[in-house]
């Protein structure tokens, strides 16, 4: 036994770099570890148990990655094409399997729809005013955390809990914090002076509080991400940095972000992910899905709401997730764009 | 690692260096900020509705918790929610650590074709946001009748690629090589492999990501509020009635969201650490 077992590594080594180039070693690795296997063993198993210890070896990795696959087609792939063919057609909430073919008149409607524009700026000024602040302040927060500390575990659980608060329960309660009578918020202000704020039903006031939900939930998960990617960094590069004289701050300017850029880029595209679907804050902030009484505060996913569940237009409230997707692809790009620009000016 | 700690070192050598008073003070602000309005929630569940319209807002606990816990429970579904949740945070736990578990050992350390590809496949699902695929899964749960029942919630969650891809991370350093093929030789077909090798090398990661899954299925909002109404809710759907002026009275919303948040909260006081592990670890590789 030993020697078939040393002797699947030195073959699989042999057949693996040549066919490297093309898909050859991808189908034969596993299936060669197996048919070593099978000769190493020969004077055992039968042929038949050999034959099926190939097909076995060779099929399983499939098998291993099917339920993913499977799930991701029926309830993802699906409904993603699916909504792509019902924003085609007039459907109706109440009858939905009935379509009628309209083209591109969704499409078309949602140009000329101010509701929709209105949407979709206010989804880029709330995404905005709430992932810049909390990219920045987790950021921060995670240099800090990055020092030698007492209680490092307390502080990390404890900024990681906000993110085991739902989105329905941390609204509900920053719309009474933000109350204009008696919030929390409001009563603080008074307290050097300012008077209260109508948050609610300000364009400005009720996006920044509908932000500062998002930040609250976000801010500590991703100053986790962010001291991970620290930890990572190379401790010389520290030390030659303070050797050259470098300041703490030049030290994080200079050694810290340039190495947590990777890092970075992948919470920018998270964060704008999950602002362009910006959904559960605005519809429970004020409890109703117009978000606000002038839409002040209303996110393309609450327009989505509103035109599906509560107009019972399906067909539009399918044109306007795929308006999303095309938001979210435009987004992406940028975002590659930009970190390539960055790569190349350093 | 002896010459950091010479005095040079105090001028800044990245993390070796000890916080400061201005670190802690820092820190200590932004762990009030976390934990305030969890607190709140629980301080304002604590008191009747007249306490709470009157200025300055109350900052400690009154005596009405029980009673507005008692009237959240009944009025608001809390209990059916509850019960609810558990069964379909727990249904989506499982699956999605078993089929992540698989997946992310086939995509660690087998051999198959179009394997990048179709890692990078499971990357790109990642950016399909829920709202392109509500408004069929809708007419799929109308045809089939299922509008109030569990199954319509927990089928499009049975998996996720963030756990794949988490699984993978992991075995592909932890899981060795040798292991795998030692036990093929001994003639063990891929299931007993996966059984008997897999499953207990990945037990730790299993764990967390079924923590992690358990709290993201918990708060899961915006399918469940299509697919549910307050008859048969999840924890999130019954929220939203409250917060949609199902029941008008702010000290018993606040109770609702404290009763909806709490099993977290034990949770994150129980495996805290380990679900910080969890992040960190999901984040560094990616």
């Amino acid at each position: 036994m030993t020697s078939s077992r040393t002797d699947p590594l030195p073959r699989a080594r042999t057949t693996g770099p040549p066919g490297a180039a093309g898909e050859e070693p991808a189908e034969d690795g596993q299936g060669g570890a197996a048919a070593t296997e099978v000769s190493g063993g020969a004077r055992g198993p039968g042929p038949r148990v050999r034959r099926r210890h190939r097909w076995d070896a060779r099929f399983s990795p499939y098998a291993f990655i099917a339920p993913f696959f499977l799930f991701f087609a029926a309830f993802g792939l699906f409904p993603l094409l699916y909504t792509g063919w019902a924003s085609l057609h007039r459907v109706s909430l109440h009858d939905p399997t009935h379509m009628e073919w309209v083209g591109l008149h969704n499409f078309s409607r949602l140009l000329e729809d101010d509701f929709f524009w209105n949407a979709l700026r206010n989804t880029l000024t709330i995404g905005v005013l709430s992932t810049v602040p909390q990219l920045l302040m987790a950021l921060g927060l995670a240099h800090l955390l990055n020092y030698k500390l007492r209680g490092s575990t307390f502080f990390r659980v404890a900024m990681l809990t906000p993110y085991a608060t739902s989105v329905a329960a941390a609204t509900l309660v920053f719309a009474m914090l933000f109350g204009r009578d008696y919030g929390m918020v409001n009563w603080g202000l008074g307290l050097i002076g300012i008077d209260h704020v109508d948050w609610e039903n300000g364009t400005w006031t009720s996006q920044l509080a509908v932000s500062s939900i998002v930040i609250w939930r976000w801010t500590g998960y991703n100053a986790l991400i962010y001291l991970a990617a620290m930890q990572a960094v190379p401790h010389d590069l520290y030390e030659s940095a303070a050797l050259d004289g470098a300041s703490r701050w030049q030290q994080f300017l200079h050694v810290t972000v340039p190495s947590l850029r990777p890092t970075i880029l992948f919470t920018v595209v998270v964060s704008t992910i999950g602002a362009t679907q910006l959904f559960g804050e605005p519809l429970l902030f004020g409890g109703s899905q117009t978000g606000g009484g002038s839409h002040q505060y209303q996110t393309l996913g609450l327009y989505l709401y509103e035109q599906g569940w509560f107009n019972f237009q399906l067909g539009r409230a399918s044109a306007i997730a795929w308006a999303m997707f095309l938001l979210l692809i435009v987004v992406g790009l940028a975002n590659w764009l930009i970190a390539r620009r960055l790569n190349k000016t350093h | 690692m002896s010459h950091t700690t010479t005095p040079r070192r105090a001028r800044g050598a990245g993390r070796h260096l000890h916080a400061g008073k201005f670190t802690y003070a820092v820190l200590l602000l932004f762990t009030v900020g976390s934990l305030f309005p969890l607190v709140w929630t629980a301080v304002a569940a604590s008191r009747n509705n007249q306490r709470l319209a009157e200025t300055p807002p109350p900052f400690w606990f009154g005596g009405d918790l029980f009673a507005n816990l008692t009237t959240a429970w009944s009025d608001a579904n809390m209990g059916k929610a509850l019960f609810n949740t558990v069964f379909v945070a727990g249904t989506i736990a499982l699956t999605t650590v078993v089929f992540a578990t698989l997946a992310g050992y086939a995509f660690a350390k087998l051999r198959f074709r179009a394997k990048n590809a179709l890692l990078l496949l499971v990357i790109g699902t990642m950016m399909v946001p829920p709202q392109l695929s509500v408004v069929p899964l809708f007419m799929a749960v109308a045809e089939l009748e299922w509008t109030n029942q569990l199954q319509a919630v927990i089928l499009p969650m049975m998996v996720n690629a963030f756990g794949v891809f988490f699984m993978r991370q992991y075995l592909v350093s932890a899981l060795p090589t040798e292991l795998i093929e030692a036990a093929r030789v001994d003639g063990a077909h891929s299931l007993r492999i996966v059984w008997h090798v897999v499953f207990p090398v990945a037990r730790p990661a299993m764990a967390v990501l079924g923590m992690l899954t358990f709290v993201l299925a918990w708060n899961e909002f915006f399918w469940p509020i299509i697919a549910l109404t307050q008859d048969n809710p999840t924890v999130q759907v019954a929220l939203t009635g409250l917060g949609q002026g199902y029941i008008p009275d702010e000290s018993v919303i606040m109770a609702g969201a404290l009763l909806g948040t709490l099993p977290l909260l034990v949770v994150f006081l129980l495996f805290g650490k380990q679900i910080v592990g969890g992040v960190m670890q999901g984040a560094v590789k990616g």
